[in-house]
């Protein structure tokens, strides 16, 4: 999904305080900066609202292929990496079912590169053959690296179809198949661009040793004089609410039993949002969670439990997910869920429980503050959310969740008729 | 009119500032390097204690202590010593390397004094409960049977093992040394590694003398000494060794080769890493040009140096379509060959030297970067002056030397050659 993978992950992190100014220029690109005097860096992120979630099903994992794209040299400038290492730059990015957000981290003092480099790629790609014929190949590598040549690699090329019947997010970002990225044309790749790369589709974040001035000033110089091109209208089919539980079995070469429970919980505007997060939190976060301590050390079924949320724009999902210990049926195993799900659904959370992920969540936005990289990226996201301002309010949103709110959402969510389940079974010939 | 051809100008980057930490000693001698930031409220605190009394009978000593000193102590089971980290919203890890293990605390202000009696507790009185150890057995084994179908990390296994032997460095874990594990074992190590004469403390963030004060009452008393013996390896550069892992279905082969190198304390040490970052050290790397961007061959390759205490080494790695698998190892050593023959051209030496020198003002993004920067030199027993040293040779370094060094540490006739998949 991204340029490079690298461990250090992109999380989408919150934060307390993060301050900013913020412009619009006459295309209509968005521009936001975050002054930060400590460090002798800046960063220049750009998010563009796009994601594989704005896919045609007959050419998916595109968005994620442009994304490579974008790096195979622009209209003015033939290639991208070479001139920013020279100014010691690096650069990467990463695509989601919802975004696709580029970066920039280079000494401060070199930030007219960024701008440059930048700019020239949204004006226009050079939109060179080779470019094409190479992203396919690495592309079609990363799918077999990632998805296809790991043990349980293509979970979610099961998991989605299964749990998405008409939005969109039924396929992962890499693509449904081979043969997606494989038959990717340029015709293709020039009517994305102009779909989807244009100043009013993209949120710039400027952040680090710089000025808001000078940064007006080189929005203006090198951004402003980009056609605002026209503004894409998504308008997606949406999923239709679920009514029977779906269950799929998968046998593969795999060492353990796996189970993979996904359930639908509203976007990430959604109020709720935060009491979701919260409750993935009770149930899976760290090792006094309560999915950890009795599916795996009490009862002793899994050797790996986990839960988490999507956190997607639209409807999201509400994933459960363990490897079996081995001699453990996959019944067994998977009432043992429902019974800790059953049991969040009919009593309240305590007080001390709350309080705990409660704290955890504000230590996380505290360290959170420690990355400029992060603080960037953040801004852009909670920007395309409606307002930057947004993520300066997400403390106060997660002390509100009461433990009533754990209890009404988990009885909405945790129901058989919600439920996609899968089975990633062993298979005995392998 | 904006000509958008012409790149605006540049300037290389000029001064790289390092925090250098404070020293302090507890009571009982623990020595407590402190890098200090006001930014935020918080602190992270790491006891770093070396690896000790290495048996290759016991592969596993170590590692299993690390992972569960945090399992049970005389006053707390496993579940309450998270609960009580958790609800302060205080993070505590433990990491295993080569040489060392530590234990990590990272801690609002506000909550240290709270959660640093729980880690008091678990440094000096973890008991490694027979149930606790009888699951980490369990679900180690089944992770160990997901990792072994994971071609890349089979790679790393039988590049270690065929480089360093059975060492800490190189030992071949397998599930039996799980099912040999015993708690008398555990404890045995505890009580000889995980003391004050054989720890070293290294704190980052808001850290001050309250907070000083606050740590010796708990770690400068009552914490037992003991007499453990560092490990002690020594490694001959053995001959090259080919291992080839047929995996019939593999859509990839993974690939990892290289050879013995030195390490951060040798003198050639920076000159290294700069010609390493040519060949397969950033994005830019003619590896990546060339098996990535020109051939399509892989989503990734690179190289790298590891400096461990007792050694060093270089590795390249990739995995590479199992179809061109052999296509890819002549252009990794066609790479190294044109090192090794032709001077680096000035565009591409003065491209690497800035985009290292704007990657190390980079790394200094917080204090914990501070901290481990300084962690780098003090456990190779360098002080500040290798990074003056780093930044200097960054600028200066030649075309002609980068070519000696190509041909001294590049001696592929030497190389270890891990392939798993298909060739």
């Amino acid at each position: 999904m991204i340029k490079q993978f690298s461990n250090s992950t992109i999380r989408l992190y919150l934060s307390l305080m993060v301050d900013f100014n913020r412009f619009t220029l006459a295309n209509g690109l968005k521009v936001l900066v975050h002054e930060d005097a400590t460090t002798p860096m800046a960063v220049l992120n750009i998010l563009y609202d796009v994601g594989a979630r704005d896919e045609d099903p007959e050419k998916t994992g595109f968005a994620h292929l442009f994304e490579h794209l974008m790096f195979g040299g622009s209209v003015n400038i033939p290639s991208y990496d070479e001139p920013l290492q020279r100014v010691g730059g690096e650069n990467n990015a990463f695509t989601s079912n919802d975004i696709t957000n580029y970066y920039i981290t280079l000494p401060a003092e070199n930030i007219e590169t960024a701008f440059w480099l930048e700019s020239d790629r949204m004006l226009s790609l050079a939109f060179s053959e080779k470019s094409l014929e190479t992203q396919r190949n690495v592309v079609s590598e990363e799918f077999k690296q990632r998805y296809l040549n790991q043990p349980y690699g293509d979970v979610w090329l099961k998991l989605r179809p299964l749990a998405y019947k008409k939005h969109s997010y039924r396929w992962a970002t890499i693509g449904k198949e081979l043969s997606h990225i494989e038959n990717a044309t340029m015709d293709d790749v020039k009517s994305f661009f102009k779909k989807h790369y244009t100043p009013q589709n993209a949120i710039l974040v400027v952040g680090g040793n710089v000025k808001t001035a000078d940064v007006k000033k080189l929005a203006q110089k090198w951004f402003e004089p980009i056609p605002a091109g026209e503004k894409y209208n998504r308008n997606l089919v949406q999923e239709e609410p679920q009514t029977e539980a779906r269950k799929e079995t998968v046998k593969a070469n795999v060492p353990l039993n796996a189970i993979y429970m996904a359930f639908k919980m509203p976007g990430r505007l959604s109020q709720d949002y935060y009491a979701f997060d919260l409750l993935s939190d009770i149930l899976s976060r760290g090792q006094s969670s309560r999915l950890y301590n009795s599916l795996l050390k009490e009862q002793q079924l899994f050797s790996d439990i986990n839960a988490y949320i999507s956190s997607s724009l639209d409807p999201g999902l509400f994933i459960v997910e363990g490897k079996l210990v081995e001699g453990v049926t996959i019944e067994t195993a998977e009432k043992a869920i429902w019974a800790e799900l059953e049991k969040i659904k009919t009593e309240l959370v305590s007080e001390a429980e709350l309080t705990k992920v409660k704290n955890k969540v504000e230590s996380v936005l505290v360290f959170s503050e420690m990355s400029l990289l992060d603080k960037a990226m953040n801004l852009a996201y909670y920007e395309l959310l409606g307002d930057a301002a947004i993520l300066n309010r997400e403390t106060e949103e997660f002390l509100k969740v009461e433990a009533e709110d754990i209890k009404r959402i988990s009885n909405e969510t945790f129901n058989q008729k919600s439920s996609s389940t899968l089975y990633y079974l062993i298979e005995e010939n392998a | 009119m904006l000509n958008r051809q012409q790149a605006p100008d540049f300037k290389q980057v000029s001064t790289i500032n390092f925090i250098q930490p404070e020293k302090k000693v507890l009571d009982n001698g623990v020595p407590v390097y402190t890098i200090y930031s006001g930014e935020q409220d918080l602190v992270r605190i790491e006891f770093i204690f070396d690896n000790v009394n290495w048996k290759l009978e016991k592969p596993l000593q170590a590692i299993a202590v690390s992972a569960l000193i945090n399992n049970g102590t005389n006053k707390l089971s496993a579940k309450e010593i998270a609960e009580k980290i958790d609800f302060y919203g205080a993070f505590f890890q433990t990491e295993y390397v080569q040489d060392q293990s530590s234990v990590t605390l990272y801690t609002l202000n506000k909550h240290l004094h709270s959660v640093l009696p729980i880690v008091k507790d678990v440094l000096s009185e973890s008991q490694f409960p027979q149930h606790e150890l009888d699951i980490y057995i369990q679900n180690q084994k089944q992770k160990l049977q997901v990792n072994l179908k994971k071609n890349d990390i089979l790679s790393r296994k039988e590049f270690a093992h065929a480089l360093f032997g059975d060492t800490a460095y190189g030992v071949n874990i397998q599930a039996e040394h799980y099912d040999a594990l015993k708690r008398e074992d555990l404890l045995d190590y505890f009580k000889a590694a995980y003391t004050p004469n054989n720890c070293t403390i290294v704190v980052s963030g808001k850290f001050d003398e309250a907070g000083f004060n606050l740590l010796n009452d708990f770690f400068g008393r009552d914490w037992e000494k003991s007499n453990a013996v560092k490990n002690s390896f020594s490694f001959t550069a053995s001959d090259r060794k080919v291992v080839y892992t047929e995996k019939p279905d593999a859509l990839q082969s993974a690939i990892r080769i290289g050879q013995f190198a030195i390490n951060r304390k040798h003198e050639d040490f920076c000159g290294l890493q700069i010609l390493n970052t040519i060949l397969g050290g950033y994005f830019g790397s003619r590896l990546m040009n060339n098996i990535r961007e020109d051939k399509g061959y892989t989503y990734g390759i690179g190289s790298g140096i590891s400096s461990l205490q007792q050694a060093g080494y270089l590795f390249i790695a990739t995995e590479v379509g199992a179809d061109v698998c052999s296509a890819a190892l002549t252009e990794i050593y066609k790479e190294i060959e044109l090192l090794k023959n032709e001077p680096v051209d000035t565009a591409e030496l003065d491209l690497v030297k800035n985009y290292m020198l704007g990657s190390m003002l980079g790394s200094l993004e917080n204090v914990f970067s501070h901290a481990d920067k300084f962690k780098n030199i003090y456990f190779s027993g360098l002080d500040y002056d290798y990074y003056t040293k780093y930044i200097e040779k960054v600028k200066t370094i030649t075309a002609e030397e980068l070519l000696a060094l190509a041909n001294k540490y590049l001696t592929t006739e030497n190389f270890t050659e891990v392939v798993i998949g298909k060739k």
